[in-house]
This record gives structure tokens, C-alpha cells and sequence, in this order.
């Protein structure tokens, strides 16, 4: 099936407000008999769920945690971009969408991030205005910074806590229409199924994870908030519960899971420091700035750092990419880190770790300045590691980062499920095969701000409202699965634990499945996932039961999806014979080993469609036009 | 190294309690405190029996969701550090460690080390926010901000909502909590003009949910894992001042009007 992203026509300046007058409304009064489902209270769930209960329609919201206030948007540290061009440096709506598709390398749609561009001024409005607290400079006005290889200021920022107030922002606005009664909130509460009705999404079945009870809601449309999948490598720098079961529930009732390969590694994370490691810390490339990336020359070199002369070290970044240096986009970076670790040059602990090194800084520009620009990033390393980052260098390492794959949506947000809209990280709409930095921010919010209030009305005016319950047959048989499910991971009661798998699971996607891959490796990944998925069936254990609260079944749901889902995202990368961003299959690359993209024949956005389990996903494909821009060798030399 | 660890262990609100005796062997002064009970809970999970419940997400600091009391402190002996970030390079090798959850009248417990907090979120709904419609504000550079005072709202702002201070706290207050938020509010243009109703709502929401008030102790900032500053109380102390004789009333325009349809 060829896909239709059902892009308004017409400049693309003007695409946005042409969709928007031309999209239908819902008189105020009857705002309120429609019930809208929104999972998830991250930046894209909390401003959704606001906005859309502010408007006068039935909200119910839905999270894991114990608030929504912790959704894991919470963390993000570096910034949030917009075209404000405050900075008078040349930026504008223009440049931000043309950065952002080029950082995409190409595999995004241009109207999309037009519109994202569009809105990322908005957004800052719409922050300040709820006390977001930006960094501000002496005159009261707002501050910029550039970030992850931008070449304007355009990164707006609240200390390294930009995730967080932004997000405490959005929990301000939802909390308000808690208050006023316009949004029902239920907290640790875990979506386990989408039901569908007619081909229209109509609701969702959760577990209720203090009581096991299972239950449905019934709703006249479902938005799906629900984040990133990166944990599918098991180690990364996501938060601990971040999960693919509400997109991959989706999949499994129909939706198009989009691009599932397009995977970000962020060159700038704390090494992995022994087996029992259970996340990895992300270190804000903003340290990139001041700090210069490097490893010995010789292999297995074990002097210490400082007694390492000058013309000993490779300071491989600035060496390759003289144009950019240490400030070289994510994949790039990442991938250079693992090529001279992979050559046996690599530091610390198994050789896993490269220098971000401050030496230089601290003699040029002081130590006080850099423990002003980063001190609370040093104290974050020294908790974690131990060592003193101003006395030697820091070790830093890629980490699994980011998901720009997900559900597929159009324009409107919508997938091709009627009815289901999916926003924020869990789409797969606006960062194309790589996400720049401090984008994801924008994202969200524009998504739950100021499209879905739109886009939703124009679904929802078209429809009567109430028309089934959760007592719909479609519903008691999501139940009835559900529970059945549930009923089997508890009776399998073998000897290994969930994590034992997940481990697993994650040795494989990171070894054969993750930066870079191969036909060789990503065919190697096909043969050993399903035989630690048909393990995990057999002999998993799981203590206790599932009418209490029960956090081993829990992340045993997560983990089982995640078995299929890694397949999904190696058959994904396994054809896509390219390098594309994020994406790197070494068989296509350049003579100086850049990445090598095939416009010809993978200009294209790859949907998946579920066909039944042990079956091959069937494959379809949105055709990536560019009428605004020339397609051209994302070069950072 | 090799410790032993009495742990707080309750199936739910209604069972009593009891402190179990646990054994942590093979423990490495690199794992963080949540990693060296992964290690305790795997055993347990093999040895068929059920793992210590406790609330974790994002394990970096920032999300708040961690919450144990360790050795009689939240968060434990290191300095502004949530559990999560706590390593175990801070004990030795025999030592005894007693782990509890955050007790408090308006925590109620839910599992193990899990506890209720939504009494700190049912704060916030009463009014810890400040009215704004989605869309029609401002061009963000309109009203500008001094940098103290920006800065000043952005040390309040950093609470994480862990619920560290309330658990320290003799009368159970959540003063801090609310005092971070009512200040960073406060110190910004756009949060001044509900500045009365909002600290009335939150400081008569705060006493409903059983919360009690300061006494000055200060052990909520000793244990908060993000050094919210005391400061803030005498400020919450002041806006409450301020706002005497105001009458609490609703926000009528968060919700649009029901129109009648019979015209
Ligand atoms: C360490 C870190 C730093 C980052 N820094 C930046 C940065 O500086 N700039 C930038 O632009 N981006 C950054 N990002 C990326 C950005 O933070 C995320 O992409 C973005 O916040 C995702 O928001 P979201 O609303 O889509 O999802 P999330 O914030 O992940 O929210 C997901 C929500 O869905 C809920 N949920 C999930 N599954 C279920 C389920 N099955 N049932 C019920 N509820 C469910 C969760 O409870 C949660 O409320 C960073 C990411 C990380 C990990
Ligand atoms: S787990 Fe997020 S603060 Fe500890």
C-alpha cells in the first residue's frame, strides 16, 4: 500500500493555515459529550490532555507512574529550540526547518517540520507564560545557547533542568483542568491494549497496578502519548519503565509502526560500569563545547590520561571533521567513539570509553567558569563514577538515546487507525532518520499544544459522540486476553528472571542490531531473538501474583513486547539497504566511511503492518517528496 | 563487599508490617543503592520468593519517584542525593543498613517501600499553578524578568516532588514542598497576580490532606536531595501574610461555560 501523509497543497508556508481553516469545529456546548483518551502525561500528554480539557471536552489521562509529574520528559536536560532569533544571528522558521530536516538526513516530511518550526515560537510563549523559569540575561530578557551543532543560538534553557520545567508547566496547566474537573487522571495505570471497533479506535484496556485489576475505557478517540522505545536495548538512557507496549499494542491492533530503525545513540553518556548495571546517564553534549573528545593513538595505551603526551593522542573528532570538531552531530560522534573502541583503543573498564577532556578549558578559561557552565554535570559524574572530572579527564560513552521510529501518523497526528492519534516520542513524525538536539522538547509540546487541539476537532466533528461503552464485546474480549495473558506468565514459573532476558535481549540489539549494523549482524540478530523470546516463554519466573502490585509482572509485559519489537526493528534496518542518519549499514558507506544514503530507492518512510504472530510483517511505504528542498550529502566536514 | 540489610516488608495498607532481615553479598562499590537491591531482588526471584517493592524511574535525580528511607534518613547518608543516585561507595564492607519507606499520616503505604504521595499532586490541583489558556500570551520577550529574580524562581522551581522533606519532618509538614512552588510562582511576573489565591488554596489543601506545619526544625532541607533553601518557607510565610482576608474563590474560566443548546 502506498501511504498518504495527506499533506495540506499550496506553499509551504501556508500549509498550516490552510489545514487549520479549512478543518471543521464542534460548537462549545457539545465539546463536553466527547471523551477523549490521552496515555501518557509527558510533555506531549500533559499539554494534550490540558489543552484538550481547557477546550471543554472529556479528558481521561493516563500514566504509570505515581504522578504525572514524572514522566520521563522530566530529565531532559540541554534545552528547547524555537526560531525566535532573539539572538539577531540568522535564524529564523525557515533555517529551523531546514536544519532539522537536514539532521534528519532526509527521511522526514517537509510540511511536518515546517509546522514544527512554525509552532517552536509558540511554545516558548506559551511557556513563559506559565512561569516556566528560562534562564534570563541581565536585561531580563530571554537567553540562548547554541546546542548540538547548531550554528545560531536558538536553544532556550532552564539550567540543565530544561525537561523539567517544561514539564512542571504542563503538569500546572493538567493540574488546573484536574481541578476544574475537566480531566479525570488515573496514575499507575498501564495501558495493555487498544480496542478497536469498526476500524475505529474506541478505547483502551489498562491494568490497575496497585489492585491487578483489569479494566477498559471507552472513548470517542484515543491519543497515544506514550514515549520513546529506545529500552528496547535494555541499557539506555531512558527512564526505567519507558516501554513499547502501548505502541506495539497498537501495532498489534493495526496501526503502522513507522521507521522502527531509525534509533539515536548519544555520543555523550556515562560508561558502563560493571554487569549489574541498570540504566545509563546521559551527559549533556553541551559539554562538548568546551571539552575535546579523544583517545591514545597506540591500542591497549593503560598510562593514565595525563601521562599521555600531546602527540600521543587522537582527538579523532576534530582530526575527521575539522568543520565541527568535537561540536559534530549525535550519530556521527557516536559512531566514532565505537570505531576506536571497536579498534582497541578505547579507555577504562573494557575499553568501553573515550576522554571528554576539560584540561585545555580550565587553562584557557578558568576552572571557575567551567564550574559554572557545568558544575552540577561534574558533581552528577563524580557521584557516579567516583572521579574528579576537574582533575582528570571524563569517560564518556555512547548510549542508546532516543526512538525517532513510531506509530506512523498524517499530517493531522492521526494513524491509520481512525480515531488513534499519536504524539510526542511515540510517533515517528518529525526527525526523520536523526534527531537534533533539543528538538524533541518542541516536539511534544507543539504536538499536544497546537495540533492535536485541531486536528482532533476536525475527527470528532464528524462523528457522534458515545457511541459504545466498555461493555461492547470488542471490549469484554480485550478483557478477557488481557487476562489470559497475565494467567500465562504466571504459569510458567521457570528459573530465570525477567531481567535475565531482558540482559539478553539487550546484548543482542546493541551487539548486532545497533551502531553500526551489518546484513551479517542484523541477520545474526534475526536468529537469536526468537530463541530468547521462545525462552522467555518457557522459563521466566515471575513471584506473586497478578491481583496486588506486582512490578515483576509488570516488566515482564514490557520485556515480551519488547522480543518482538527488537525483531521488527532489525527487519526494519536489515531493509533498508542504506545509511541514513542514525542508521548505519556498513556495506553502504562513502570511501571516507561517511554514510552513504540511497535516494533512488529509500527516499521513503517504512510502515509496518502487523500480520499475526510468526508471521512476516508486511511492509508499506510513504513516498518522501521534496518540493522545498534539494536533496543534498549531509557532509559535516 | 558483604552487608546485611533490614528491610521494611508490608503487603499493603491493611497488613502491619515487619522489618526482614535480608543478606547483600558480592555488592560492588560502583553499584548505585537501586542496583545493589536489583541484586537483592534477583535472588529473591529465583529463590521463588517475592522481591522488595520500591519506586524507581528514572534513576538520575530528577524524577522523584524514589523514596527510602535509609538508616532513618530519606534518601540516605549522602548529601542532596535522591536513592537513586545514592553509590555504594558510601558504606563498607559489614555494614547493616535499614531500609524503610517515607513514613508520614498523609503517605499511606502501598507496598514495601511504595507510599501514596498523591496528597503532594492534590496540592498542586488546588491552585500551584498559574491560570493560562493554551495559545493567545505574549510574545515571551513582552514582560521581562530580572535575572535574580529568574534565577531566584528557578532554585525553587528545582523540587523534584519527592515527598523527602515530609518524611523528616516531626509534624509531618509539607511546607517546603508547597514553599517552593508558591515562591518560585511569586518571584515571577506572570505568577503574581494570583499570588493570594494561589498560597490560600494550596496552604487549606496542604492542612485537609493531614499535613502538618513548621515548627522550624529544618530537617526538610537537610534531607532534600535538591537543597531547596529555607529561605523559601519565610517567603511561602510572607505571600501567606499578604494574602490575609483574601477569599479563596474557584477558577471559574478553566473550564468553558456549558452553553445552553436550547437556543
Ligand atoms: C536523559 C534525556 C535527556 C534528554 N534531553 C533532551 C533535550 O535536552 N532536549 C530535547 O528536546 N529532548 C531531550 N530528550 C528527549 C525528550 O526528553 C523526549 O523525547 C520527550 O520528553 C518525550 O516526551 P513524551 O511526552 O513523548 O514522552 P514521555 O515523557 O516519555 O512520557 C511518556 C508517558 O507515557 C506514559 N506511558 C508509557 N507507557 C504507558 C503505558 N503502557 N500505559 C500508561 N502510560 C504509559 C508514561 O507514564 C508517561 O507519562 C532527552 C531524553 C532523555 C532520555
Ligand atoms: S528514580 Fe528518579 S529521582 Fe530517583
Amino acid at each position: 500500500m502506498i501511504l498518504d501523509g495527506k499533506c495540506p497543497s499550496g506553499p509551504l508556508s501556508e500549509k498550516w493555515d490552510k489545514r487549520r481553516s479549512e478543518m471543521r469545529l464542534i460548537n462549545p456546548s457539545n465539546k463536553r459529550r466527547y471523551k477523549i483518551i490521552v496515555v501518557g502525561t509527558g510533555l506531549a500528554g500533559a499539554s494534550a490532555a490540558a489543552s484538550l480539557g481547557e477546550l471543554g471536552y472529556n479528558v481521561e489521562a493516563f500514566c504509570y507512574q505515581d504522578s504525572p509529574r514524572r514522566a520521563h520528559s522530566i530529565a531532559a536536560q540541554g534545552g528547547i529550540n524555537a526560531a525566535k532569533n532573539y539572538p539577531n544571528d540568522g535564524d529564523g522558521i525557515y533555517r529551523l526547518f531546514y536544519d532539522t530536516i537536514k539532521g534528519g538526513d532526509f527521511r522526514s516530511r517537509e510540511a511536518n517540520v515546517y509546522r514544527l518550526a512554525q509552532v517552536s515560537n509558540n511554545i516558548i510563549d506559551q511557556c513563559v507564560a506559565q512561569g516556566v523559569p528560562f534562564a534570563r540575561d541581565y536585561a531580563g530578557y530571554l537567553d540562548n545557547r547554541s546546542f548540538g551543532g547548531a550554528q545560531v543560538s536558538r536553544t532556550f534553557y532552564a539550567k540543565g533542568q530544561t525537561g523539567q520545567q517544561l514539564l512542571l508547566g504542563a503538569y500546572s496547566a493538567l493540574s488546573r483542568q484536574i481541578n476544574a474537573g475537566s480531566v479525570r487522571l488515573h496514575t499507575r495505570t498501564e495501558m495493555l491494549d487498544l480496542v478497536v471497533i469498526e476500524g475505529e479506535a474506541r478505547g483502551i484496556t489498562v491494568r490497575d497496578m496497585i489492585t491487578g485489576e483489569i479494566r477498559s475505557y471507552a472513548a470517542d478517540a484515543v491519543c497515544l502519548c506514550s514515549g520513546g522505545y529506545i529500552n528496547v536495548f535494555c541499557l539506555s538512557t531512558n527512564g526505567m519503565g519507558s516501554n513499547v507496549t502501548a505502541a506495539y499494542r497498537a501495532y498489534k491492533k493495526g496501526a503502522f509502526l513507522a521507521n522502527p530503525c531509525f534509533t539515536q545513540i548519544h555520543p555523550t553518556c556515562i560508561p558502563v560500569s560493571g554487569d549489574h548495571q541498570s540504566k545509563l546517564t546521559l551527559m549533556s553534549e553541551s559539554l562538548r563545547n568546551d571539552g575535546r573528545v579523544w583517545v591514545p593513538k597506540k591500542t591497549g595505551d593503560n598510562r593514565s590520561p595525563r601521562e599521555i603526551p600531546e602527540e600521543e593522542r587522537d582527538y579523532y573528532l576534530e582530526r575527521k571533521y575539522p568543520g565541527f570538531g568535537n561540536l559534530a552531530p549525535r550519530d556521527i560522534s557516536s559512531r566514532a567513539a565505537k570505531e576506536v573502541c571497536d579498534e582497541g583503543r578505547g579507555v577504562g573498564p573494557g575499553g568501553r570509553g573515550v576522554y571528554l577532556d576539560f584540561a585545555g578549558a580550565i587553562a584557557r578559561i578558568g576552572e571557575s567558569v567551567i564550574r559554572q557552565r557545568y558544575g552540577n554535570l561534574f558533581d552528577m559524574y563524580e557521584r557516579i563514577t567516583g572521579e574528579n572530572a576537574y582533575r582528570q579527564p571524563m569517560r564518556i560513552y555512547p548510549a542508546p538515546h532516543y526512538a525517532m521510529g513510531g506509530l506512523w501518523v498524517d499530517y493531522n497526528l492521526e494513524s491509520n487507525i481512525r480515531g488513534l492519534f499519536v504524539l510526542g516520542e511515540a510517533n515517528f513524525s518529525d526527525h526523520g532518520a536523526n534527531r537534533l538536539g533539543a528538538s524533541a522538547l518542541m516536539q511534544g509540546l507543539g504536538d499536544g499544544y497546537f495540533i492535536i487541539p485541531y486536528t482532533i476537532a476536525d475527527y470528532l466533528a464528524q462523528r457522534t459522540p458515545g457511541t459504545v461503552t466498555s461493555e461492547h464485546p470488542e471490549f469484554r474480549r480485550s478483557r478477557d486476553e488481557r487476562a489470559v495473558e497475565i494467567k500465562r506468565l504466571f504459569s510458567i514459573n521457570g528459573r530465570k528472571s525477567v531481567n535475565d532476558f531482558y540482559r539478553e535481549l539487550g546484548g543482542v540489539m546493541w551487539d548486532y542490531a545497533g551502531l553500526p549494523r551489518s546484513e551479517e549482524s542484523l541477520k545474526k540478530a534475526l536468529e537469536l531473538i526468537p530463541r530468547i523470546r521462545a525462552e522467555f516463554w518457557e522459563n521466566v519466573k515471575i513471584p506473586g501474583s497478578g491481583s496486588e502490585l506486582n512490578q515483576e509482572l509488570e516488566k515482564a509485559g514490557r520485556v515480551a513486547d519488547f522480543l518482538e519489537f527488537g525483531e521488527l526493528i532489525t527487519l526494519d534496518a536489515l531493509h533498508r539497504n542504506e545509511s541514513c542518519g542514525s542508521h548505519f549499514r556498513v556495506e553502504y558507506q562513502m570511501p571516507d566511511g561517511e554514510a552513504r544514503r540511497d535516494d533512488e530507492n529509500f527516499c521513503y518512510v517504512g510502515a509496518w503492518q502487523y500480520m499475526g504472530a510468526d508471521k512476516m510483517p508486511e511492509l508499506h511505504k510513504e513516498p518522501l517528496d521534496f518540493e522545498n528542498i534539494q536533496l543534498s550529502v549531509r557532509s559535516y566536514k | 563487599m558483604n552487608l546485611t540489610l533490614f528491610v521494611w516488608r508490608q503487603k499493603g495498607p491493611e497488613d502491619t508490617g515487619r522489618l526482614e532481615r535480608y543478606e547483600a553479598g558480592d555488592i560492588s562499590t560502583g553499584m548505585s543503592f537501586l542496583e545493589m537491591l536489583d541484586v537483592v531482588n534477583d535472588k529473591l526471584i529465583k529463590n521463588g520468593e517475592e522481591p522488595i517493592a520500591f519506586d524507581h524511574d528514572c534513576r538520575e535525580g530528577i524524577c522523584g519517584t524514589c523514596s527510602q528511607v535509609i538508616n532513618g534518613v530519606p534518601h540516605g547518608p549522602e548529601g542532596k542525593t535522591t536513592v537513586c543516585q545514592l553509590h555504594m561507595r558510601n558504606f563498607s564492607d559489614g555494614d547493616t543498613i535499614y531500609i524503610e519507606p517515607l513514613k508520614s499520616k498523609a503517605f499511606p503505604v502501598i507496598s514495601d517501600l511504595i507510599v501514596d504521595r498523591s496528597a503532594l499532586d492534590r496540592i498542586i490541583q488546588a491552585g500551584g499553578y498559574i491560570s493560562v489558556h493554551t495559545g493567545g500570551v505574549p510574545d515571551a520577550n513582552t514582560i521581562l524578568v530580572a535575572k535574580h529574580d529568574a534565577d531566584t524562581a528557578m532554585d525553587a522551581a528545582e523540587c523534584i516532588g519527592c515527598g523527602a522533606c515530609v518524611a523528616a519532618c516531626p509534624n509531618g509538614s509539607a511546607m517546603l514542598f508547597l514553599a517552593a512552588r508558591v515562591s518560585h510562582l511569586a518571584m515571577l511576573p506572570q505568577g503574581r497576580v494570583e499570588a493570594k489565591r494561589r498560597v490560600r488554596s494550596m496552604i487549606s489543601a496542604m492542612s485537609k490532606e493531614g499535613f502538618g506545619n513548621c515548627s522550624n526544625h529544618y530537617e526538610c532541607h537537610a534531607v532534600c536531595p535538591k537543597g531547596i533553601k529555607l529561605s523559601f518557607i519565610a517567603k511561602l510565610n510572607r505571600e501567606f501574610i499578604k494574602a490575609f482576608g483574601y477569599v479563596a474563590e474557584k477558577d471559574s474560566a478553566a473550564r468553558p461555560a456549558d452553553v445552553s443548546i436550547a437556543d
